[in-house]
């Protein structure tokens, strides 16, 4: 095995880390860099916990060699807000009950976010499009489009 | 375990890389398939050759009425494309079907042909498009029809650790001409096709100039209706004759038992209506832009 720099910004900050050819980005972000808020659910690209956006766009990081990051932008879930200031979509989520044991939580909130940052009209359409890959199974996902809405209705209101 | 992960920035880097790795290396786009592959087992390779940072690779271009995709572009981009909407709508409504959102961002349409699943969306599309391929190796390049790539369930006449698809290419639909592609399916998302089929038409006033049909999985890879397309050419678009042909559709299906797609009696009676589905709405999409 022969480790790699990889250098990629990660939220927000510069990051440079060794990493084996072989190492998924889902394993090197919660293993090595301790980021343990994306989950690893099925390691399938099937249930969609462990989503994050890369450059833009909402990936499954379990089916991302971490060498892909090379040079990218990566967003987690420990990036896009604090518990002093919370994104739009996390207060929604906390608000409207969007959440039952939390696993799938912050899969859903990235693909949420990664919708939000190129519209804040979104229909239900497009919210149920790019949510079909995040799999919840304590609950219906009824709570979890409102709480997507009333967060892009949040955005309009500070635009 | 993987001893190296190389960018080339070029399709002759990427082949040179190839060629220096003797077989121990092979092309990687999206990975959504192969990085499932690698730690079962079923794929054994020393190296990963990333090819999605090669500029023109990454590119939907149209040209002389010929539309040309990257091996880089992904089904997101595919899907979303206002050219492919308007001048492949098949492809891009393919595209849209295959995995989940985020697998649609990694994953690229050329990544799904080579995979050579029996039923991969885009390529029942392409075929139905009649795409050609453009594969890059050590030699020089050829051109195959994307109906030719299957050597077998799962299996592809690519071998990825000497050979590079750089593009597939097919003619844009002409004002007098429609695609569509329908879908089978047990669940509106993540779920694998029961059943799918592209059609392509060119009409003439009322009538068919001819057709090409597409349907999976029914064989080994997207397989040609040919009777059906044999009845059509040069018939009168009408209700009968569409029905006609998508009866026939079944000389050349060939569908199995499977646990995951359906029994072989369910999805021999419900082919047929598929084909009809996609020839009329081939038809409509030819029609609406005539008008």
């Amino acid at each position: 095995m022969s480790d790699k720099t990889l250098k990629f910004t990660l939220n927000g900050e510069p990051m440079e880390i060794a990493v084996s050819p072989s190492d998924m980005l889902v394993d090197v972000l919660r293993d090595r860099l301790e980021l343990i808020g994306t989950k690893k659910g099925c390691g399938k690209g099937e249930c969609g916990a462990c989503t994050v956006i890369m450059d833009g766009e909402a990936v499954n990081s379990c089916l991302v060699p971490a060498m892909k990051a090379m040079g990218a932008t990566v967003e987690t879930i420990e990036g896009i807000g604090s518990p002093e200031k919370f994104h739009p979509v996390q207060e929604t989520f906390m608000d409207l009950g969007a959440i039952q044991c939390g696993f799938c939580t912050p899969g859903m909130i990235m693909s949420s976010k990664a919708l939000l940052d190129k519209t804040t009209s979104p229909t239900s359409k497009e919210i149920k499009k790019v949510l079909a890959g995040n799999i919840c199974r304590c609950t219906g996902y009824v709570k979890i489009e409102e709480a997507v809405l009333a967060a892009a209705e949040k955005m309009r209101e500070k635009q | 375990m993987l001893q190296d992960y190389l960018f080339p920035e070029t399709i002759d880097e990427a082949i040179s890389f190839l060629k220096s790795s003797t077989g121990q290396a092979r092309i990687i786009a999206g990975g959504t398939d192969l990085l499932l592959d690698i730690p079962d087992g079923k794929v054994k390779t020393g190296s990963l050759i990333d090819i999605t940072r090669i500029p023109e690779l990454r590119k939907i271009t149209m040209e002389n009425g010929v539309i040309c995709i990257g091996a880089a572009v992904t089904h997101n981009q595919v899907a979303n494309s206002e050219l492919i909407q308007e001048k492949a709508a098949a492809l891009a409504h393919a595209a849209s079907c295959v995995g989940s959102y985020q697998i649609r961002n990694s994953g690229t349409v050329i990544g799904n042909v080579c995979n050579a699943q029996p039923a991969a969306d885009t390529a029942v599309a392409l075929v139905a498009l009649g795409a050609m391929a453009e594969i890059a190796a050590d030699g020089g390049k050829e051109y195959v029809a994307v109906e030719k790539m299957y050597a077998g369930v799962g299996k592809s006449t690519i071998d990825s650790a000497s050979q590079l698809v750089t593009m597939v290419r097919f003619p844009a639909a002409q004002k007098n001409q429609g695609t569509a592609f329908v879908r089978l399916e047990q669940r509106k998302a993540l779920a694998l096709p029961m059943l799918n089929v592209a059609a392509w038409v060119s009409l003439e006033d009322d009538r068919f100039q001819w057709a090409r049909i597409s349907m999976a999985p029914v064989g080994p890879g997207p397989v040609r209706a040919l009777s059906a397309e044999q009845i059509l050419k040069g018939a009168e678009v009408k209700a009968d004759i569409i029905e006609k042909a998508a009866q026939a559709a079944l000389e050349q299906a060939n569908p199995r038992n499977s646990a995951l797609r359906g029994s072989r009696e369910y999805r021999t009676s419900v082919l047929p209506v598929l084909v009809r589905r996609a020839l009329e709405q081939a038809v409509a999409n030819a029609r609406c832009k005539c008008n």
